[in-house]
């Protein structure tokens, strides 16, 4: 569904992707992996196009995404940070979202499941870190995309709403959907992800599942193999 | 586009500072008419603080804007919308809500004056068309400037030096260079150098539609000559659109290549 050629970036002298190579089937979930400054967020971004690769191509549904921006309509993005223009209040931003993509979205039902009902008419500025957070989960969900790409989503939020979270992941997955995330929180991992993309140095280190991972550095606990791949790496 | 543009203008116009700016303009014509009592004389001292205040203004909303919205403008980026258009729809959201406080701040007052009746109108609408051409042209150069710089206090930093440059250093080097070198013709010379700065074209345009131009000597003549007709009109009005399409045009160029 998604293929990275070959993809370079580097910012100034700092090399972030080195001819990195990719492939990524339909349907399952993703979690993109490695230690800080490792380039998960560059890879995101180049697939969104916010960020331009210096060299290399990108497939997503059989068309190159450089410098094209009607295939974002078929995915959903959660950013790392939320933040929103401070003097919009919620449902207007809800609102003006739904606004810019041509498609149903179900906001009402999401709403109701993370109790966002009483801050609807608040000003953004007015609210905590872990509500915009929810805010955040409320916009990338509502739309039905074929991809779904989280960045970090757990930031934040109280272990109501990241049980929530978790469960409209398995949904989303259940209905075919790819969705790739990136996380530091392994049990996250653990519990949520079918396949671990481990990147290192710009390129990717490891691809498989996580009991192939487990076999393969001969640890049952996802924290300790993850430790014990970069270690091999400085050895 | 015009989605964006309606989200920024409305987002703009519930802050603060659009309202403070409005009602400092809305103060200001009041003051002014009614102390002074004499439309020509309160269109000049407008003129003089809306030739350094717009700019100023205009550079600091820009770049103020630009920062602060860039969470927002990355959740833009990832929907289906071409990224041109985000920046576009942000930059003329801004210039126009910057516009609307000009022009109904410094309205209002002239109107219930009774501008209708007084022969300054001409003027005064000139004085509008001015302050809104720097309103345009401020916002896109300090957009260029935020565009160009990761850091948000150095983009604060090179967008008032910038403002500094054009409102107050240009005159002072232009005015050494005229003392410098006297000796020779330099009609020419201080009509092209007029074109440069966004600021002294609109004063100049002012101040000799104004008909005091006599003050200004013999290179003043030669001014009235060239901005006076309908021609100078012409090519001083298009220079100012100039002023807003290059900065425009350069923001384009930009974004294609730009990280977010």
């Amino acid at each position: 569904m998604i293929e990275f050629k070959n993809l370079h970036k580097q910012f100034g002298k700092l090399v972030v992707l080195d001819g990195l190579d990719l492939e990524i089937s339909k349907g399952g979930i993703f979690a993109i992996l490695g230690p800080n400054g490792s380039g998960k967020t560059t890879l995101i971004k180049c697939l969104l196009g916010m960020v331009i690769p210096n060299k290399g191509e990108i497939i997503f549904d059989k068309k190159s995404v450089l410098r094209q921006w009607e295939y974002r309509n078929n995915l959903n993005y959660l950013p790392q940070i939320a933040n929103f223009p401070p003097n919009l209040t919620v449902i207007e931003l809800i609102n003006m979202v739904k606004n810019l993509r041509p498609k149903g979205a179900n906001d009402e039902e999401l709403i109701e499941l993370f109790g966002l009902k009483n801050f609807l008419d608040k000003k953004l500025g007015n609210l905590s870190g872990g509500t915009k957070q929810k805010v955040n989960v409320v916009l990338t969900f509502m739309f039905d995309s074929e991809l779904i790409i989280l960045d970090e989503p757990t930031n934040g939020l109280d272990p109501i709403a990241l049980i929530h979270l978790k469960e409209i992941i398995q949904k989303e997955k259940d209905k075919g959907k790819t969705i790739l995330i990136t996380t530091h929180i392994m049990s996250f991992v653990d519990e949520v992800a079918d396949e671990i993309v481990f990147l290192l140095d710009g390129k990717i280190y490891f691809k498989g599942t996580i009991d192939t991972l487990k076999k393969q550095t001969n640890n049952d606990n996802l924290e300790h193999a993850i430790a014990n791949l970069i270690a091999k790496q400085d050895a | 586009m015009l989605k964006i543009l309606k989200y920024s203008f409305y987002d703009l116009m519930r802050s603060r500072w659009s309202y403070v700016y409005f009602l400092f303009y809305l103060i200001l014509g009041f003051v002014l008419l009614f102390l002074n009592n004499d439309v020509d004389k309160a269109v000049i001292t407008l003129m003089n603080i809306i030739i350094v205040l717009t700019p100023l203004i205009g550079t600091i909303f820009g770049v103020m804007y630009y920062y602060d919205s860039k969470e927002f403008t990355e959740l833009l980026l990832a929907q289906p919308i071409n990224r041109k258009k985000i920046f576009m729809g942000q930059y003329l959201g801004i210039s126009i809500s910057l516009t609307l406080s000009l022009l109904l701040g410094l309205g209002i007052p002239f109107v219930l004056y009774g501008l209708f009746k007084s022969a300054a109108i001409f003027n005064f609408s000139l004085l509008l068309v001015v302050g809104s051409f720097l309103n345009f042209i401020f916002v896109a150069l300090s957009y260029n400037i935020a565009l160009s710089t990761e850091n948000k206090i150095k983009g604060f930093g090179y967008a008032i030096l910038m403002w500094l440059f054009l409102a107050v250093i240009y005159d002072g080097i232009f005015l050494i260079s005229l003392v410098l070198l006297n000796e020779y013709p330099l009609d020419k010379f201080s009509l092209v150098a007029t074109m440069f700065n966004p600021i002294d074209l609109s004063r100049i345009l002012i101040l000799l539609k104004l008909d005091i131009s006599a003050l200004l000597g013999y290179t003043g003549a030669v001014f009235r000559k060239f901005f006076g007709t309908n021609f100078g009109m012409l090519i001083s009005m298009g220079v100012l659109v100039l002023w807003v399409i290059l900065p425009v045009f350069r923001m384009n160029l930009k974004l294609r290549k730009k990280d977010f």
